[in-house]
């Protein structure tokens, strides 16, 4: 909420022409949902200091839909750290408050604009999930800056809480003014990760414009473009190709050829057994985005294919990368999606020659389970079940994964293989099915492999 | 001269063109029992008389049939239906429906449609046509009856037509919805006369020796409460006293204090007596044994008698339908056949079993009417309700027992048998192994087609509630990824209006405004009751796992569960859960809870605290995080103004009071959450403040006031004062400013104390006023609380002023619908329905709760 710039130029009082804002009176800017003042609390020819400081309204800033909580807690639009936080509503107070300076210029003295001078920054309070200090000092240092940081506990009062993702962010450096804003510019809303004042693809230009100096050769330059667009996938590629030298970029796409995901491992080895074990029609349950099903429908010998998820988002979405609407008659006849869930009996499950279940079973708590199996295999009974589930013995060779933790936070539980298999050989017997298993993804000889497979078919 | 026609009935006006049908049907039926072919050719080519689109015709013309036979509705087909072949099809759908088909001639001189037909611009074929028609018309009219109507008129010349003065519509046989009970049915009997005796009497009857009448054979029963029986049929073979049976039923039946319908028994011993041929096997030998020596008169009477019966009875306003196999909801009130058979028989799969016998299909398990279906034929050792329906017959013959039902009551009442009489082919169907009632078994998986789409749900609160099908797909998705197992989740609770906002100047809610909610809709007495700031729990608790097994269906998942109000588990850890649960097993036991509800399970509405224990990551993630980011910053900022300030530059000033005062907001913002937080360190750090006892076997406990819940509540508590809270209430008189005034100091008081609040009741736990149903509860929350959900600055007055201007109607309509499911779906528990059925309703709360709210109210 408060940035301060110090200098101890010679002399110090060229910061007010700089940045176009007289040292003896308080400055506001109108923001879209609030203001910015600028003052000074300190002017001399030996050192000034420059605030700017974010009065953002707390009630306005959720008015009229704009939602800019993170997501997931209904209220925490309204109890939010925003108006308290160095995020990209500072960045946008840089630009308007001190644009001139920002942009190169100044009409007071033009030669100023290129001088290096001694700056101290002070930041509060400034956000860095996911990556903490480590993660700023990766940020400032390769850029020049000295870093001192002082992380705030969450509450004194319950120090058992640990400590929270805010620091005191100080600075230290010889540089231009106009560098300076602009990497406060990028970096401070980089740090945050939080849900952007907005983004949209004109953000893309002003990340490349703000960065075109430094961003080219930061070692950081892919975290911090993906993380100031916001996770935003097609955005940060769009950024990272123009930032990008060509021969550097063939490099890259050659790697990703070599690294399939497991993801696609799993579901290509999915494929091969559900077309050789000669299926006409197949369901697969819990398509979510329909990653498996964009490959199915490549297939010839499937006449058709159903697609089954609990999220209708996620069907949504499914729907739209098939692109769906627009697609002929004859291949809408073959596909079919619908929403459904695995705890409750289903007609429109029955009749199918394979049923894919490709990590799903461990978002079901395991009490659930039961119910599950009389709906698959009791009365859906396809001939043929594909189904995967991680292989909870290979997580200790995730370096980054914590121990006693999941792969993912809504697993509710991740199997050994023996443990799969006794389950899965359970099930075959009450359901007469026959099953078999395979590995999905490099076996290590200690803990197996990454994932896992069982293929139940009905009858001897 | 008046036509007869039974209510539920396809009418075939058969007559060729011209002959006055349309002109008839008009003028005797109403505008939509009326379809007519040359309308369906007209909706489907724009010309009433396009032979070429016959087909399209014919098609839409069945389609409406079928849609209104389906939906049990009488129905004349305006068409000539001169050909064999057409009426052939009507007859074959009015079959598929149960109607009963009725054939109306007009049979007019050709002449007459000859000269009707040129007056119509419109018609213009030959003669030869309608010559044609009225050759297959005279050859069809003796056939009819033999074509399979069960009545036929034929009216010959216009004088006929012209005397009809209207058609008469006539109940069916089975209509008996303006019988109103109570009633006291009866299973199958086959001839055990003792234990009916005893049965009757044990049901209160009063059975006198009276003088022969030629109909009652001296026997007179009476019930000084008026109640009727109905016997389920089966009255005879087997058993040792048959002929008896027959006259005690016959009698009762013939003085109207009972109803019987037929069973297969009494069928073959009817057409026994009119002197077919049938086997004398299955029991009927030792009746036929009995009746030897009997008069003929006697056997004539018998004989009358068992041939009048009627398949089915539907009752009570159509609530409840009693025949001797039972009956399916599409058959219900139909007559054919084929709904004879089925009651008389039930539903064969075809299969023989190992024993010889039929292979019965359970027609029960797909019942899904909303009748209550009671039946016998099929022996089970005890009576049962699956999907609203019940088996009474319990083998009294084979020496089970003999069991009526009293309704509406649906108590089972039995005397047992004197001896077995006769051994069962194959034993009784011993019940299930699993220790779990049919029911249970069957509702082991719910299924698909009772939650999705858009949904009416039928409360006894508010009538119909609709769900929407965006609410359903929303709920869907949160009940099959986070809920609990659906056996556990007998209720949930609606959310919680706020009160209006106060016009007081410091106060976003107020005390006021809250009472004068239930003041203004004429309630005099309420109860203010403490809120706890913890986590919103549902507990259900057993006495043991057996009783969770019996009673839910439920193994091996302890003796009962805390749940939150979105149907999740509260606690993660199993073993805290389920110490938890025993700690409160236990108080329920010291505090003689069991006995004194004479109950073994219990639902609780309850709060549990600390609210950290289940936000933790909330309380980090945004609530602490807040709280050390504002306090960091605003000093910080402080700091910076004092110095500028002391520059003396202009507007500083000001700005810098600003920042104190929200830096004072924060300070409280952080004291307010930090309230409502305690390190749980064991099972004693937990805090449990129940507010209702929701229900117990038999009772929901609606019909008791809030001080009657906080009372019983109270002694629960004292049995284990460590991890119980007992809640502080008052009761307030809203015409007396004294108790307002009372109130609204100890609300002052408690919230100035970090209080949450208070929550607002009427005394009544239902009430109802001009608008209907009342909110069952308001909340007032305390200033500081507030902090927590309209973030630390809320009250600096600026923004005060700006967030008063709140709606709160979309709220209340939630509350309201939310309450009536919640409330409707522990009825149904109780009531023993099936799953399915309360999973409906707490499915549609869950469901609303999707609707979109301001989360802060």
């Amino acid at each position: 909420m408060l940035l301060n710039i110090t200098t101890t130029h010679q002399p110090a009082s060229v910061l007010g022409f700089m940045l176009h804002k007289h040292p003896d009176k308080l400055q506001t800017v109108k923001l879209s949902i609030g203001k910015a003042h600028v003052f000074y609390p300190e002017s001399s020819e030996e050192k000034t200091t420059v605030s700017l400081l974010l009065d953002i309204d707390p009630i306005d800033m959720v008015r009229g839909g704009r939602n800019l909580s993170g997501k997931g807690f209904a209220l925490g639009q309204y109890v939010n750290d925003r108006p308290y936080v160095a995020s990209s509503f500072m960045s946008v107070a840089l630009s308007k408050a001190f644009s001139t300076a920002m942009n190169g210029k100044c009409s007071h003295d033009p030669s100023l604009v290129d001088v290096e001078m001694p700056f101290e920054v002070s930041l509060t309070s400034l956000p860095a999930p996911k990556g903490g200090e480590l993660l700023i000092r990766n940020m400032f240092e390769p850029l020049g800056y000295e870093v001192e940081l002082e992380r705030y506990t969450l509450d004194e009062k319950f120090t058992e809480w640990g400590d929270s993702k805010y620091f005191t962010l100080n600075l230290k450096h010889i540089l231009k003014l106009k560098d300076l804003l602009s990497h406060l510019y990028v970096l401070i809303p980089a740090l945050d990760n939080d849900k952007h004042y907005f983004v949209s693809n004109n953000e893309v230009e002003k990340l490349l414009d703000k960065g075109k100096e430094w961003l080219k050769n930061h070692p950081e330059k892919e975290q911090i473009t993906k993380r100031y667009l916001f996770n935003l996938s097609h955005l940060s590629r769009k950024a990272l190709e123009q930032l990008r030298d060509e021969d550097v970029a063939e490099n890259e796409v050659e790697e990703n050829v070599k690294k399939e995901t497991l993801h696609t491992q799993r579901l290509k080895l999915v494929l091969e057994k559900l077309l050789a074990s000669g299926a006409k029609n197949v369901i697969d349950l819990g398509c979510g985005e329909g990653k498996l099903i964009r490959m199915l429908i490549k297939e010839k010998q499937l006449e058709k294919i159903v697609g089954m998820d609990v999220s209708y988002q996620d069907l949504t979405k499914c729907r739209e990368r098939l692109h769906w609407e627009e697609m002929a008659p004859k291949q809408k006849e073959r596909i079919d999606l619908f929403q459904g869930a695995l705890t409750y009996q289903d007609d429109r499950l029955a009749g199918f020659d394979a049923a894919t279940i490709v990590e799903v079973i461990e978002h079901m708590d395991e009490s659930r389970l039961q119910s599950f199996e009389r709906v698959v295999f009791e009365f859906a009974k396809p001939k043929t079940v594909f189904l995967t589930t991680p292989n909870g013995e290979y997580n200790v060779l995730y370096e980054s994964m914590e121990e006693n933790t999941m792969r993912h936070t809504d697993h509710r539980f991740e199997w050994t293989r023996a443990e799969f298999e006794t389950w899965a050989n359970k099930v075959a017997e009450t359901y007469n099915y026959t099953v078999s298993f395979l590995p999905i993804g490099e076996e290590d000889s200690k803990v197996g492999a990454p994932s896992q497979m069982a293929i139940f078919n009905h009858g001897n | 001269m008046e036509i007869k026609v039974p209510e539920l009935s396809l009418v075939l006006l058969i007559g060729s063109s011209g002959s006055g049908k349309s002109t008839f049907a008009a003028k005797h039926f109403n505008q939509y029992e009326v379809v007519s072919s040359d309308i369906c050719r007209g909706i489907v080519s724009n010309d009433e008389n396009s032979q070429k689109a016959s087909q399209d015709a014919f098609d839409v013309l069945n389609f409406i049939i079928e849609k209104r036979l389906k939906n049990g509705l009488l129905t004349v087909v305006d068409a000539t239906n001169v050909q064999k072949q057409a009426r052939k099809n009507l007859l074959n759908l009015a079959k598929k429906y149960h109607t009963l088909p009725v054939a109306l001639v007009l049979d007019m001189p050709q002449k007459v449609c000859e000269e009707r037909n040129k007056e119509r611009e419109d018609r213009n074929f030959g003669n030869h046509v309608i010559r044609n028609q009225q050759q297959q018309l005279r050859k069809s009219i003796r056939g009819l009856k033999k074509e399979g109507f069960r009545k036929t008129y034929v009216l010959k010349g216009e004088e006929e037509v012209e005397a009809v003065t209207g058609v008469v519509r006539e109940k069916l046989y089975n209509d008996k919805k303006d019988v109103h009970g109570p009633f006291d049915i009866i299973g199958d009997i086959h001839g055990c006369y003792d234990e009916t005796i005893e049965l009757l009497e044990k049901l209160g009857y009063l059975i006198d020796q009276v003088e022969d009448n030629g109909s009652n054979y001296g026997i007179e029963v009476t019930h000084p409460e008026g109640r009727k029986v109905i016997f389920l049929g089966d009255l005879v073979d087997r058993g040792p006293k048959s002929p008896e049976v027959l006259k005690l039923v016959m009698s009762m039946v013939r003085s109207e204090v009972a109803l019987c319908v037929p069973g297969n028994h009494d069928i073959k011993l009817q057409k026994k007596l009119s002197g077919r041929d049938v086997q004398l096997k299955h029991g009927l030998e030792v009746t036929m044994e009995q009746l030897e020596g009997a008069s003929d008169a006697f056997l004539e009477d018998v004989r009358e008698f068992l041939y009048s019966l009627v398949s089915h009875y539907i009752l009570d306003n159509g609530k409840l339908v009693v025949a001797h196999a039972g009956v399916k909801e599409e058959m219900q009130g139909r007559g054919s056949g084929a709904v004879r058979s089925f009651c008389l028989y039930g539903e064969t799969t075809g299969e023989i079993d190992e024993f010889g016998l039929p292979v019965r299909y359970n027609w029960a398990s797909e019942y899904r009417g909303s009748a209550k279906v009671v039946y016998g034929h099929t022996p089970v050792p005890e009576a049962e309700w699956f999907n609203k329906t019940i088996d009474i017959d319990t083998g009294c013959v084979f020496g089970g027992k003999l069991t009526a039902l009293r309704y509406p009551e649906e108590e089972l009442i039995s005397v047992d048998a004197a001896k077995v009489y006769s051994e069962p082919v194959k034993p009784l169907e011993a019940g299930s192994s699993s220790g779990m009632s049919h029911q249970q078994e069957y509702d082991d998986l719910l299924v698909i087609d009772d939650v999705i789409g858009k949904r009416i749900v039928q409360t006894r609160l508010r009538n119909n509630l609709t769900i929407k099908e965006e609410n359903s797909i929303a709920a869907l998705e949160v009940m099959s990824r986070f809920a609990i197992n659906p056996k556990w989740l007998i209720y949930l609770p609606p959310t919680m209006s706020p009160c209006e906002t106060s016009d007081l100047p410091n106060y976003l809610e107020h005390p006021k405004e809250a009472i004068n909610y239930f003041k203004k809709r004429g309630v005099e007495q309420l109860v203010c009751e403490e809120k706890h700031m913890g986590s919103r729990v549902v507990l259900v608790v057993c006495k043991n796992e057996e009783v969770v097994l019996k009673r839910f269906g439920i193994e091996n998942e302890g003796i009962g569960v805390c749940y939150t109000r979105t149907g999740r588990n509260f606690f993660n850890d199993q073993t805290i859960e389920k110490e938890f649960l025993s700690r409160v097993q236990s108080a329920l036991m010291e505090s003689g809870f069991w006995e004194q509800f004479d109950t073994d399970w219990v639902c609780l509405d309850a709060e549990l605290m600390p609210w950290s224990a289940k936000a933790q990551s909330l309380l980090k993630d945004q609530y602490a995080a807040v709280g050390t980011s504002a306090q960091k910053s605003l000093s910080a900022v402080e700091e910076v103004l004092q110095k500028t300030q002391s520059r003396g530059v202009e507007g500083i000033e000001q700005l810098l009071s600003k920042v104190t005062d929200k830096r004072g907001t924060v300070d409280k913002y952080i004291d307010a959450y930090r309230n409502y937080c305690w390190e749980v360190k064991s099972i004693s750090d937990y805090k449990l403040a129940p507010f209702h006892i929701l229900a117990t076997e038999g009772h929901v406990h609606v019909d008791k006031d809030h001080q009657w819940h906080m009372e019983k509540i109270q002694s629960i508590c004292e049995a284990d004062k460590e991890i119980f809270r007992v809640t502080p209430y008052k009761i307030v008189n809203t015409k007396s400013e004294e108790s307002i005034e009372e109130v609204i100091d100890w609300w002052t008081d408690l919230t100035s104390k970090g209080g949450e609040g208070m929550v607002v009741k009427s005394f009544d736990f239902i009430t109802r006023g001009k608008e209907g149903l009342q909110q069952p509860a308001i909340k007032c929350r305390g200033s500081e609380y507030l902090r927590i959900i309209y973030g630390p600055e809320y009250d600096l007055p600026e923004n005060l002023e700006r967030l008063k201007n709140r709606g709160l109607s979309r709220k209340r309509s939630l509350a309201l619908r939310e309450f009536a499911l919640g409330i409707e779906s522990l009825e149904r528990f109780v009531q023993q329905e099936p799953l399915r059925r309360v999973h409906e309703t707490v499915f549609g709360v869950l469901a609303l709760e999707s609707e979109e709210v301001d989360p802060r109210l």
